[in-house]
């Protein structure tokens, strides 16, 4: 049993991740119509962000947490005002091509100079250690992640549905032209969007730097699981990515419990059972 | 949905003709290869990738379908050619049908799967596909996980070709490719591939008219895998392995980078795009990871200022298609 509740503990993390991942790529999605192919690259930014803060600047991982978001998120911008706004008006598949390219071009530099070793981070003091809940271990930092990402997700999702700010967002999102016409500034609005969704992932990598090490491709794979989440899912909702990424995390986990062989494949077959019976994916507005 | 070409000229007889004269002109400067002393590895793995980038060009070029996992038909076609060859001790042309019909069956089953949903889910879930079967070929015993099947006998075509000699080898890789590329130009000629091009420019009004644009797109996608997976069956002759690399992501993202370089929609860019981008690796091999870098660059500068590719360039300069 306690191999059990430690696996599924692993899926609540992973699960986090998917969400917080998921969440940026709906997001985005939604203002700018792109899909984010660079999301694992800029979660990995995140994890390194955090480790150069550490290692060069001696800032610990508090600040980290709120400082790799935002200098990740402000490279971010610089991209959508550099290139991803001249892509307004074409095929969506461009905009998959061109990130493509970006994460491309950034896990190249990052494995130039650090291989594709991990580096480690330390798990900051007051996270150490762990709690006997009487059925498990509970390691708190394990803890922490979970609890953290959960509260960060549902505050995206009150930002974006109860809002004002979130009501101009949905509404540009519906008809951006109208929301000109009322004197609202929506190109940069869609910056900033860009910004938040890039932030959530590197956020997502500052979180995983203790757990996972620190790894130029840590994003690389993580980003086809999460595109498989969010076709299960749909991009319609955020509540809807948010649930669909802990769930699936959690049954990633049991997988790794009951039949370890499947615990890589189990969020694609999910995909493809899924596709077979609602082809619309769970929250069910067709694309 | 906006359109990939802006300026596609119908098929008339006049630019048939002028297709024809520039593959007649593509099939013997292939065919003077062995005579120039060009290193005939570089353009048969050329040839290959050229074969791969037509067959998914065929896709996302004329059905506006943007496939991302197609390594997954060059993996697995190479998988089985090999295993037939090796271990069943099948003769070249047999282990080539068996490779072909792995990639034919997959892409049913695949495109059975990713049909459903339209534009950028379908990338999203081609994509998700490959790296299913990435990870079950990682596992499977019969691929030798991450060492690959090594050593496979090249044998004897038909019984008198002999394969390991270059020269015979560069032979039958060409006649394979040219084969291969007229029937993507008959297809894209048809009648069948006219109406697939209707489906990108509109696909409302496609059905509209009483096509049923989802088979439509279904038959191309397993024509373009099935096409893919001869690709990866004859690259199994000319590097005489078979590995995890022909399955993963960035395999299916080069061949993305090969169309997109030559020009998506044109019927000779692929080839170009195919030879630019093998060319550029053989040469910066030493770069390490940079080329990697080189490669997104590649894609960001295509996308944001050079979105017809080459050859489309060319054809727009030309005002031909090509």
């Amino acid at each position: 049993m306690q191999a059990l509740y430690a696996q599924l503990l692993v899926g609540l993390i992973n699960g986090s991740f998917y969400a917080l991942l998921s969440l940026g790529l709906a997001v985005i999605f939604g203002m700018l119509n792109i899909i984010n192919f660079a999301h694992g690259a800029l979660y990995m930014m995140g994890a390194f962000v955090a480790y150069f803060l550490l290692n060069l600047g001696g800032i610990n991982y508090w600040w980290a947490l709120l400082l790799a978001p935002i200098i990740v998120g402000i490279f971010g911008m610089i991209l959508e005002r550099t290139m991803l706004q001249w892509l307004t008006g074409l095929d969506h598949l461009y905009g998959l091509l061109l990130t493509f390219g970006i994460a491309l071009i950034v896990q190249g530099v990052f494995q130039n100079y650090f291989g594709s070793s991990g580096l480690p981070y330390a798990i900051p003091d007051q996270l150490r250690g762990g709690m006997n809940l009487g059925f498990m271990f509970l390691p708190v930092y394990r803890g922490w992640v979970v609890v953290f990402s959960l509260v960060v997700c549902l505050a995206t999702w009150f930002l974006i549905e109860k809002t004002q700010l979130g009501a101009y967002l949905r509404a540009a999102t519906e008809n951006p032209t109208l929301v000109r016409a009322f004197g609202i500034n929506v190109p940069r609005m869609i910056t900033l969007t860009y910004g938040l969704g890039v932030g959530l992932a590197a956020l997502a990598g500052v979180l995983s730097a203790p757990i996972n090490q620190v790894r130029p491709l840590m994003g690389a794979d993580l980003i086809i699981v999460v595109f498989a989440v969010v076709v299960i899912g749909g991009m319609g909702s955020i509540m809807g990515s948010i649930i669909t990424g802990f769930a699936l995390g959690v049954i990633e986990g049991l997988t790794k419990y009951f039949y370890p062989e499947a615990s890589n494949t189990v969020v694609f077959v999910l995909m493809v059972l899924v596709l077979l019976v609602k082809p619309t994916g769970l929250t069910g507005r067709a694309a | 949905m906006t359109t990939l070409t802006d300026d596609t000229l119908p098929a008339t007889p006049r630019a048939m003709r002028d297709e024809m004269i520039v593959f007649v002109v593509m099939a013997l400067l292939l065919a003077a290869v062995p005579f120039t002393g060009v290193y005939p590895f570089f353009v048969m793995q050329a040839l290959c990738f050229a074969l791969l980038a037509c067959a998914f060009n065929l896709l996302i070029g004329y059905g506006g379908l943007l496939s991302f996992g197609h390594a997954m038909f060059l993996g697995t076609a190479g998988y089985c050619s090999a295993h037939a060859l090796k271990v069943w001790g099948l003769p070249p042309e047999l282990g080539i049908l068996v490779g072909i019909a792995a990639a034919f069956v997959l892409s049913i089953v695949t495109g059975y799967i990713s049909i459903r949903r339209q534009g950028i889910y379908f990338s999203m879930i081609t994509l998700a596909l490959s790296q299913l079967l990435y990870f079950i070929y990682l596992q499977a015993p019969f691929t030798h996980g991450e060492d690959g099947i090594q050593g496979i006998p090249q044998g004897h075509m038909f019984g008198v070709l002999d394969l390991s000699k270059p020269t015979v080898l560069y032979y039958v890789v060409l006649v394979g490719f040219l084969a291969g590329f007229l029937l993507i130009f008959r297809i894209i000629n048809s009648p069948f591939g006219e109406v697939l091009k209707s489906i990108r420019e509109n696909e409302p009004r496609a059905i509209s008219l009483g096509y049923r644009t989802d088979q439509y797109k279904f038959l191309a996608f397993v024509l373009s895998g099935t096409l893919a997976g001869f690709a990866g069956a004859l690259k199994v002759f000319v590097a005489q392995n078979a590995s995890l690399t022909d399955v993963h992501w960035s395999m299916s993202g080069e061949v993305v980078l090969m169309t997109l370089v030559g020009g998506l929609g044109t019927i000779f860019g692929p080839v170009v795009g195919a030879f630019v981008i093998i060319a550029m690796q053989q040469y910066l091999a030493s770069f390490g990871q940079w080329v990697t870098v080189i490669q997104g660059a590649i894609f960001v500068i295509c996308v944001l200022t050079f979105r017809r590719g080459v050859i489309g360039e060319i054809a727009h300069y030309l005002r031909r298609s090509l």
